[in-house]
């Protein structure tokens, strides 16, 4: 099963400073681990939302596209890393190894969420033109 | 301490992953101590105890791993002062044994965090090269590797395996017997020895990933997981051999092959054809990784000895894997690739490919007579393809009677109802387009 752990931005992760040399060490640490036991899918960090913007599509029909930055801080991605593991168990245990996003004392909060497979879907055709594209379903967990 | 108030449940299944997670690398670093991994094993397996026995009643440790290769070295470290105490018969010492232990253990958690990474790198490499070690049958060295690098349980490699459980015990018990009494070095071999040693390792991991490509539907699950544990162990080799090309070549081609998984049954569970296959399955985030480790193989193979035989079959994956569609295919250049692969590791399987491979680039015309020199390959005596990449090429050149012989040659040749049932449909098709 594939699982992504996803990072929760913060004030910390929003303003754009590079992340201080021991947190990327720390990082860089459990990720080698993650590679060394064959498990490692992909792991990105994202921007500050300054650099992004939503789009929010309304009842009426009409879309609307907002700039970032944005404040409601629980809804904000900071990064995440996709893993590859046999059970629920051993995805557990890596989470539980995840450093401190923002170093020890400082608030975070990590979320862990298994991404969809193929078996959890009625094959249509629909669904296969969307797989055709590069991005994939594996995408949207 | 993380979790105190895990329920007893949660603290099982808790040590069951952490041990999945860690039980090679505990292994190998105890095996290092003991130069037997057959002991080590033991020891890792006392650790186990000793963690299911405490944690449950104090909560997981913080560092749960740490705890656990710490307890098992411990234990290493009391069997050989046993031992030496043995051999010096200082039997008085030995009855104050566990005062002794009191003072003169040292604590490796400490030393554990301050050891560089390499270091259990080193120690699971060389357990790696242990358990593939050819003094050892292909199937002890499968058996012992799924055991010891994938932590697996001797009832899951049964399982997986469609064998009892005794065996696969008895198959284990027997390898690390063999290992103990040919007193195999716990190392990386060096020099000459190191490419033949390789070979093997990377044939373990092959054949273990063919094994579960091989199951079909409504086979236990545990066989198609054998097609993950492989993968796991080509991309952990690769980390620890960055500057093999035929390491990063393995990786290219399992991560190229377990994209298309997906694909290559249908709603029934029947095999679909590569080219037959819906590209729209094949999953994209694997070709990416694959595409990427053949890549590294490429380069590395540039500056070194040209590529082999697992970077040529990835080579030839990636060939299909870029094309959206069939007849996008890059056959000349598969035909190039068979071509050298024939030339690193020459059989009529693979000739066979590249006469297929020729028919797609250049025509049937320039694939025939190769097909036909193949006629006498008594490897390929009862392969049911032969006949049926003969019929496919002679149908194509409008020879539609030889066509449908060959057809029905193959039908009788197949080795299961639907493939056989499919080559009668060709035949019959055949003989009405005459």
């Amino acid at each position: 099963m594939r699982v992504m752990i996803i990072v929760r931005g913060n004030a910390r992760s929003e303003s754009g400073a590079p992340p201080e040399d021991h947190l990327v060490a720390a990082m860089a640490t459990y990720h080698e681990e993650l590679a060394r036991a064959g498990v490692l899918l992909d792991a990105n960090g994202l921007k500050p939302t300054s650099a992004g913007w939503r789009i929010r599509y309304r009842a009426d029909g009409h879309r609307q596209v907002i700039d970032g930055p944005f404040t409601d801080n629980k809804e904000l991605v900071a990064g995440y890393t996709l893993i590859q593991v046999r059970s629920r168990n051993e995805a557990l245990e890596w989470a539980r190894r995840f450093p401190a996003p923002f170093g020890e004392g400082h608030e975070a909060e990590i979320e862990v969420r298994p991404l969809l497979d193929p078996e959890d879907f009625h094959q249509t055709a629909a669904l296969d033109r969307f797989r055709r594209l590069d991005a994939g379903l594996q995408g949207l967990g | 301490m993380a979790d105190g108030a895990h329920p007893v449940a949660a603290t099982r299944a808790a040590i069951d992953a952490v041990w999945r997670l860690e039980s090679a690398r505990i292994v190998a670093g105890v095996a290092r101590l003991v130069r037997e991994v057959g002991l080590a094993e033991e020891l890792a397996q006392d650790a186990l105890v000793a963690a299911l026995e405490h944690w449950p009643r104090d909560g997981l440790p913080d560092n749960p791993g740490a705890w656990l290769m710490a307890t098992a070295k411990n234990r290493a470290l009391d069997r050989l002062r046993q031992q030496q105490l043995h051999a010096r018969k200082h039997e008085e010492l030995a009855a104050d044994l566990d005062a002794l232990q009191a003072t003169v253990v040292p604590d490796f958690v400490d030393a554990l965090d301050a050891a560089r990474a390499d270091d259990i790198g080193d120690d699971l490499l060389r357990l790696i090269f242990t358990a593939c070690h050819p003094v050892l049958s292909t199937e002890s060295r499968v058996a012992l590797t799924l055991r010891l690098l994938g932590g697996l349980s001797t009832e899951e490699i049964a399982r997986a395996y469609l064998a009892a459980e005794p065996t696969i015990a008895q198959r284990i018990v027997r390898a690390k017997r063999t290992l103990a009494a040919a007193k195999v070095p716990f190392e990386v071999p060096r020099a000459a020895e190191r490419e033949r040693r390789l070979d093997a390792v990377l044939e373990v991991i092959y054949l273990v990933f063919n094994e579960g490509y091989a199951a079909t539907t409504g086979d236990d699950w545990m066989r198609p997981a054998l097609c993950d544990e492989a993968l796991r162990l080509a991309r952990t080799l690769a980390g620890l051999m960055p500057a093999e090309s035929e390491v990063l070549g393995l990786q290219a081609l399992l991560e190229l092959q377990a994209s298309r998984l997906h694909a290559r049954t249908d709603a029934t569970g029947q095999p679909v054809l590569l080219t037959d296959q819906d590209r729209a399955r094949w999953d994209p985030l694997l070709i990416r990784r694959g595409l990427a480790a053949l890549a590294q193989a490429e380069a590395l193979a540039e500056r070194g000895d040209g590529l082999g035989p697992y970077a040529l079959q990835a080579g030839i994956a990636a060939c299909h894997a870029r094309a959206p569609l069939p007849e996008a295919t890059d056959w000349p250049r598969i035909v190039a690739l068979y071509d050298a692969l024939a030339q690193v590791a020459p059989s009529p399987v693979v000739a066979l490919n590249r006469a297929v491979a020729v028919g797609m680039a250049f025509g049937p015309a320039a694939a025939l007579p190769l097909v036909d020199a193949l006629a006498g390959e008594p490897v390929l005596r009862q392969y049911h393809w032969l006949p049926a990449v003969r019929g496919d090429l002679l149908l194509k050149l409008d020879r539609t009677a030889e066509a449908a012989a060959e057809f029905d040659r193959a039908a009788t040749l197949a080795r299961n109802a639907r493939e056989r049932a499919l080559l009668l449909q060709r035949a019959t098709a055949a003989r009405s387009a005459a």
